[in-house]
């Protein structure tokens, strides 16, 4: 348990940084804040007059976007139906729409960044706010319409990329298992041994108990998807860049996963637990009620903590570069290149972290649905 | 709003990805790699065992030679001991034996000078006695001329005759 020690001084020190950085920005960001407004009426006052002066040198002046940290910090959050390169280059990405219709297939190209309405094959559709939406008859988007959207996200791409890495590492790794039987490890190998002995020795065995061999592949599979899709998102050009493992909806995925492995493993001891708990009778009416939603409670931390520490973590990051935009100053850049590095490496820690924690904590639950009373 | 809203299609291909990624890892990778770990670690702590035995018999086997040579030493001392003893026994036997025989051959030696002494005087007796007789021969002859003498001669023979 001397592992678990470390982890909380870690975690705690993890915390101190994070409540300096945040009380740095939340300054920082203040007092921005302030000149900010102080500077737009200004501006507008400027473009107005400017526009009245003259048409042109007006649109010249709107030409100019202002820069909105909050959006850009969501755009890149958010999941996208483009895959953006550099500067105005985007991968388009397949669209695949389940209409009342049937199924429907094409580029998100055909959109030109939500410049264009696409005409397919049932419905009219537009890109808006990187949601697919059908367009009525009247060109205005129709609500009512139901269109479930399967498309090849950017999400969806990254994911499959670590995928791929992770099947070509592994199966490459087991090949070399096979080669060099009884030897010891070498390159990959021996890099990705010790991890994988780490969570057989530390997570699955002390939490699982004897029964760990058969939970093994989903705790490391868990593991490893995550630890790669954190990393992944820690790169800032294609193919990383993506927020996998910071969207809700593949934390979600993952929690359910761990959520029907821990009940359908579950023995007669963990549904007496939930059912016929050691408690007086009268008690039953607050306690099984207690231990049903602990059933989806447990699963449902899994899905925040994972989602908020990652999304938190490339926020953070996006904030810091944004500081050299608000200030519309490269004076700053050092300031915000220096953070963000140690950000980055600060990231790196909470990547192996969380999916160390999301592993440990699966393994935990699994070894308290399996464990024997005697 | 928008962040903590799964989205349909993520759920799904995430789903799809997960499970044929767990799939094709569990057979292709996990259980030739986990296979592989258990049975190296096996064959280690195997090795290790033997090792250990290997060292148990070593330390066995030495002290069995300390023992042997411990044994050997006693047994050549035990023997030295015993030829001293034995070679003690032997002087004094001989010594003792030398003194029997040498007592024995002055015993027999005067025993020898004790008959010869004995012959001896029995010689010079008998020599004495030739002579005496001859000395007396001489003496009758001459005295017994005549023959009363003789005759008194062979009664005072007589005489002594009787007395021996």
């Amino acid at each position: 348990m001397d592992c678990n020690q470390v982890l909380v001084s870690k975690v705690k020190k993890v915390i101190v940084v994070f409540t300096l950085l945040i009380a740095f920005l939340s300054i920082k960001i203040d007092t921005f804040a302030q000149v900010d407004s102080a500077v737009i009426p200004v501006d507008s006052v400027v473009a107005e007059s400017a526009e009245a002066v003259s048409g042109q040198h007006g649109a010249v002046e709107h030409g100019k976007e202002k820069f909105e940290p909050t959006k850009v910090i969501m755009e890149h959050i958010a999941d996208s139906h483009m895959w953006h390169l550099w500067g105005h280059t985007s991968l388009p990405l397949p669209v695949i729409l389940y209409t009342n219709g049937g199924l429907e297939v094409f580029s998100s190209g055909n959109f030109h960044h939500g410049e264009h309405d696409y005409v397919g094959k049932y419905n009219t559709y537009r890109l808006e706010e990187d949601h697919i939406k059908v367009v009525g008859a009247d060109g205005k988007i129709d609500e009512e319409a139901s269109v479930l959207d399967f498309s090849i996200t950017k999400n969806v791409a990254a994911m499959f990329v670590a995928i791929l890495v992770i099947l070509i590492v592994f199966i490459s790794v087991a090949g070399a298992y096979k080669k060099r039987v009884g030897k010891s490890p070498k390159g990959l190998q021996s890099f990705i041994e010790p991890i994988i002995i780490f969570v057989r020795d530390d997570i699955a065995k002390p939490n699982i108990g004897h029964k760990y061999a058969k939970f093994m592949p989903y705790l490391l599979t868990t593991f490893f998807f995550i630890l790669f899709n954190n990393i992944f998102g820690l790169i800032p050009i294609f193919p990383g860049g993506a927020n996998v493992t910071g969207n809700i909806a593949l934390t979600f995925v993952m929690a359910l996963g761990t959520m029907i492995i821990v009940n359908i493993n579950g023995n007669k001891y963990y549904w007496k637990h939930i059912f016929k708990p050691d408690v007086p009778f009268w008690l039953y009416p607050i306690m099984i009620p207690v231990e049903l939603i602990g059933i989806i409670s447990k699963p449902f931390a899994l899905m925040i903590r994972l989602f908020a520490n990652i999304t938190a973590g490339h926020i953070i990051v996006l904030s810091l570069i944004s500081l050299i935009f608000i200030f519309e100053t490269l004076a700053i850049a050092p300031v915000s290149v220096a953070f963000v590095l140690f950000m980055d490496v600060l990231e790196l820690l909470v990547a192996f972290l969380q999916a160390f924690i999301f592993t440990l904590l699966t393994a935990l639950f699994i070894g308290m649905a399996v464990e024997e009373h005697h | 709003m928008d962040l903590v809203t799964p989205s349909i299609g993520l759920v799904f291909w995430t789903s799809l990805a997960f499970i044929c990624l767990l799939i094709l890892l569990r057979k292709f990778a996990w259980k030739p790699i986990l296979g592989a770990i258990h049975e190296r670690e096996q064959s280690i702590d195997e090795a290790l065992n033997k090792a250990e035995l290997a060292k148990q018999e070593m330390a066995r086997l030495t002290a069995q030679n300390q023992d042997l040579m411990q044994q050997a030493r006693a047994e050549r001392d035990e023997i030295l001991k015993e030829a001293k003893t034995l070679k003690d026994g032997i002087l004094n036997e001989a010594k003792k034996q030398a003194q029997v025989e040498g007592s024995k051959l002055i015993e027999k030696a005067k025993i020898e000078i004790e008959n010869q002494k004995k012959a001896a005087l029995a010689e010079v007796k008998d020599q004495v006695s030739t002579l005496s007789l001859e000395i007396a021969e001489r003496v009758l002859r001459t005295q017994l001329d005549d023959k009363s003498k003789q005759e008194a001669l062979v009664a005072n023979l007589l005489k002594d005759v009787e007395l021996n």
